[in-house]
């Protein structure tokens, strides 16, 4: 635990010192009233709620403690291919937004000069443009009469459109890697930025060419913003309901959804909350997984 | 500019990366430059080749209450949201860089949550929480559930600030007789505001753009992305198009805005 | 110069930025096994020609050699030459080990000879046993020598040296500066070294280049830039100089008379200035002194208008009877100290006066 220090400002020695808990207290109590109450109360309400049941008969949810709703999801293989298929999808898109997030975050970082703050711009107009909105997007360029299918078969790739692109795990896969890239190259170009010229001076003065300079200097020291990035790409892509509803198949349903659909007309909202509190669980597996990649790739 | 020596090999690899990036940029813009040149199609369906040109779908969107309505809403929401963030997160971030108190790892480590975990999850937090103690969804429980997150933005923003401050300068504020309120107001103030504003400017887009969370804790009155959820889920209108152009438009000028804001402190 | 094979060579070497000559028409030779410095004030262009050597800038015309070979069109990694970074420049992420055998891992020397030359190059900087840790962890003096041994490593033929003491405390930067001559003495690596510390310079070298403005203005051993220097910069830069200025009116036998414009016809080295040229007499404090009575009449005449005790010497500073002034300085033991007031009539042996056109 840390030990109350003073300020630190320059304060006459003379007076004595609150500890720093109390001087911190008026700037602090805010904010953390706030999320005390509306951000750690709520989790632990969900946590209450994945040990109750509903009562399908009356609609009431039954608050008493069961572990039903836990041993659904372990039991049901429904639950299990929907989770497998969300963190499948999840890794993948991850794996995907990482390599294509590179050339941007490193001709940004290293190769522009008077165009770097042009090209950062860019990197940014799509980020805060509506998600919901570019994802709608991707659903006229995949569908049967969309622009992707008009060009196929223009260029007579497909003599007929097809219907394979839309509703399908390749259209969320799609949508996913578009619409999370930003996050991704943001703090990839973080971390770039902050590397040193003079490493890579010292690496080709060592006798490296350009890529074994990328591989043994630039990647290393660029994995903090790799995780960064990993973090929220997986994240989002293990809560997203709206894209798997917008352009997924009858087979696409992603942990999201699952979740989504017990809080409609279902009402089954303890099971929701249990499958909540699974997700929680898998996405801080793969933040102490990722941090420990971390750790261990500036550590070596 | 001629700079370092570069072998064949060296070109070779600059030009595949500048490629790579080239086309990274049009994938992401695709979808972009697709909507725009769609709200301008006369045809009803998203086809290629585009029928003919038209203003028409953004004349309706003039027409359209709701519409108006809920963008009203978001605008409102957003700009309060911003103003509780602005407030609590800059207060917060200050007292985290300035003293060192027990805990302080532990409130940090919460304060990433909300951005980490899934939105989903808070969401459903969040709508347990208010039917546990009774409260109805309305635009004040989106507000609620947008102000969380938006602290937690700025907080972060004016914390990554706050360390990069030479502190010196409060050290020399300080030695020229400045009081604590005095060296806030004159020496710390100055070098955090623009990172209070792009904090708050990144909060207000994630406060706009924001459907996941906002889902769950929506009462009778719609925010502009549910309104555009809500009609998605029915069918496809070009309007859609139209508006979806117009955010575009407007997060091309909020980003402008928020580098020209950036490049004064830089 | 003696007929030791040349390392390096700049031939007609320039670096524009735009307008900006950042080096202009540089040309040099280093021998090998040579110590030469690039010495100048900041903005002279030395760092600049260290890289252009380097291989991190290519001349904008000009040639760079290396054993004789054109290299100014190789990228720094093909080039058979190491460089010691101003801040070390070691990478965060790798242990000393790794940061020293960096380059041996480029040139894929197997695994087990590495590990020996990274204790070979560790130990010739005094760093044994430090292997396994990571620079965050070592003093600033000891990532200096992590990046010394890093370049010594590959067994370079040549090292640069970009200013690599500038962070040291002076004790520490005095102990490494005789070390890296003796560096330099023991395994006969040519070293280039760039410095904007003139007392270093002259520690150090073999040879000196000073450069100024882009261009080398003189280059040659610390004596002849010391004793002789051939401009007012190089005077001015170089230890403490009195210019004085005057017009010659005799030359003979290589001792050109001036006619002081504070008076006197004085004596120096004329060093190719003709009659009738304006010039400036460039002479040391330490190497003028007083005319005794009795000695010859000639002499620059002047009053003493201060005189400071310095403990191994006294400093004073004279002026003439024009309002210049011309500083003093004598052995604190060897004479009676003069007080400020006090006539004198200053002297010098002409062979340790330069006149100087530019």
């Amino acid at each position: 635990m840390d030990v109350a220090q003073p300020t630190r400002l320059a304060t006459p020695s003379s007076r004595r010192e609150l500890p720093a808990i109390l001087r911190a207290l008026p700037l602090l109590s805010p904010s953390l009233l706030w999320l005390a109450v509306f951000y750690l109360v709520p989790l632990g309400i969900l946590l209450l709620h994945s040990v109750w049941s509903t009562d399908t008969v009356n609609m009431v949810i039954v608050r008493q403690f069961t572990l039903s709703s836990y041993q659904s999801i372990a039991t049901d293989p429904l639950f299990r291919d929907v989770a497998l298929r969300t963190i499948t999808m999840a890794v993948g898109v991850t794996l995907t937004d990482i390599v294509l997030a590179f050339p941007i975050a490193y001709l940004i970082a290293f190769r522009l000069g008077r165009l770097k703050t042009l090209a950062f711009m860019l990197v940014l107009v799509p980020l805060w443009s509506s998600y919901l909105i570019r994802a709608y997007a991707w659903k006229t360029i995949l569908g049967l009469d969309g622009v992707l299918n008009s060009f196929l078969v223009a260029v007579h790739i497909l003599s007929r459109p097809s219907p394979a692109f839309l509703y399908s795990n390749l259209a969320m896969f799609i949508t996913f890697t578009h619409v999370w890239l930003p996050f991704m190259i943001l703090p990839v170009y973080t971390a770039l930025e902050k590397i040193p010229r003079s490493l890579l001076e010292a690496a080709g003065d060592l006798g490296a060419p350009g890529w074994r300079t990328f591989l043994h200097v630039v990647l290393p020291l660029s994995v903090p913003g790799i995780v960064a990035g990993a973090i929220a790409t997986f994240s989002l892509t293990m809560g997203d309901y709206i894209t798997p509803q917008l352009l997924g198949g009858p087979d696409s349903q992603l942990v999201g959804n699952v979740i989504a659909s017990q809080f409609g007309v279902t009402f089954n909202w303890p099971l929701g909350a249990a499958f909540s509190a699974v997700v929680l669980v898998i996405v801080a597996v793969f933040l102490v997984l990722a941090n420990r990649v971390g750790a261990a790739g500036t550590a070596r | 500019m001629m700079q370092a020596p570069l072998s064949p090999a060296d070109r070779l690899g600059r030009g595949a990366v500048a490629a790579a990036g080239v086309l990274v940029y049009l994938f992401l813009y695709l979808p972009l430059v697709i909507l725009v040149l769609f709200s301008f199609d006369t045809s009803t369906i998203n086809g290629w080749p585009i029928a003919g040109w038209t203003l028409s779908w953004y004349q309706k969107i003039g027409l359209d209450d709701a519409l108006l309505a809920a963008l009203r809403n978001s605008l409102t929401v957003g700009l309060e949201a911003v103003s509780i963030a602005v407030v609590l997160g800059t207060l917060a971030a200050l007292a985290i860089h300035r003293y060192r108190f027990p805990g302080r790892e532990v409130f940090l480590f919460m304060a990433t949550l909300p951005i980490v975990l899934p939105g989903v999850v808070t969401g459903i937090a969040m709508l347990l929480f208010f039917h546990f103690f009774n409260i109805d969804l309305s635009l004040t429980t989106v507000l609620i559930g947008h102000a969380t997150f938006c602290i937690v933005v700025v907080l972060n923003n004016v914390l990554a600030r706050l360390v990069r401050v030479p502190k010196e300068l409060a050290e020399a504020a300080g030695d020229l007789g400045a009081n604590a309120l005095q060296t806030f107001w004159h020496v710390t103030l100055p070098s955090i505001r623009t990172a209070v504003l792009s904090g708050a400017l990144l909060a207000f887009t994630l406060s706009f753009d924001e459907v996941v969370v906002t889902f769950f804790l929506t009462g009778r009155d719609n925010t502009l992305p549910m309104e555009i959820w809500g009609r998605l889920r029915i069918g496809f209108t070009p309007e859609l198009n139209a508006i979806a152009s117009l955010v575009i438009a407007v997060s091309v000028v909020l980003v402008i805005a928020s580098q020209a804001a950036l490049r004064e402190q830089a | 110069m003696s007929n030791v094979p040349v390392s390096i060579e700049l031939r007609h070497v320039a670096r524009h930025y735009g307008h900006v000559a950042a080096v202009n028409d540089v040309s040099l030779s280093v021998g090998r096994g040579e110590f030469l410095t690039l010495l100048g004030p900041s903005g002279c262009g030395k760092t600049t020609t260290l890289r252009l050597i380097a291989g991190f800038e290519t001349p904008s015309s000009g040639e760079v050699l290396i054993e004789g070979r054109a290299v100014q069109h190789l990228p720094a990694y093909k080039r058979p030459v190491n460089t010691v970074f101003q801040n070390y420049a070691l990478f965060p992420h790798m242990t000393v080990h790794d940061n020293v055998a960096f380059g041996l891992r480029m040139k894929r020397v197997p695994s087990d000879e590495r590990r020996r030359r990274v204790s070979e190059a560790l130990s010739m900087v005094r760093l044994e046993g430090m292997e396994r840790r990571k620079p965050a962890q070592l003093s600033g003096g000891q990532q200096q020598r992590v990046a010394l041994a890093r370049a010594l490593a590959n067994r370079p033929s040549v090292l640069l040296l970009d200013e690599p003491l500038g962070a040291l405390d002076l004790k520490l930067r005095r102990a490494m500066q005789i070390e890296l001559r003796t560096l330099n003495r023991e395994v006969g690596i040519t070293f280039i070294y760039v410095t904007h510390d003139q007392e270093e310079a002259l520690a150090m070298s073999d040879r000196i280049a000073v450069m100024s403005q882009g261009s080398v203005l003189q280059i040659g051993r610390a004596e002849e830039i010391y004793e002789r220097p051939t401009s007012r910069f190089v005077a001015d830069f170089i230890g403490e100089t009195n210019l004085i200025a005057g017009r010659v009116v005799s030359v003979a036998d290589g001792v050109a008379g001036v006619h002081l414009h504070g008076g006197q016809v004085m004596q120096a080295q004329a060093g190719g200035a003709g009659r009738e040229a304006e010039v400036t007499v460039a002479v040391r404090p330490e190497r003028i002194r007083f005319a005794g009575p009795g000695e010859t009449t000639e002499g620059l005449e002047g009053i003493i208008a201060e005189a400071v005790y310095l403990g191994a010497a006294i400093q004073y500073v004279v002026q003439l009877p024009d309002g210049s002034s011309v500083t003093v300085r004598r052995p604190a033991g060897d004479e009676a100290p003069r007080a400020a007031g006090a006539a004198v009539r200053l002297t010098w042996d002409p062979r340790a006066a330069t006149v100087l056109t530019s």
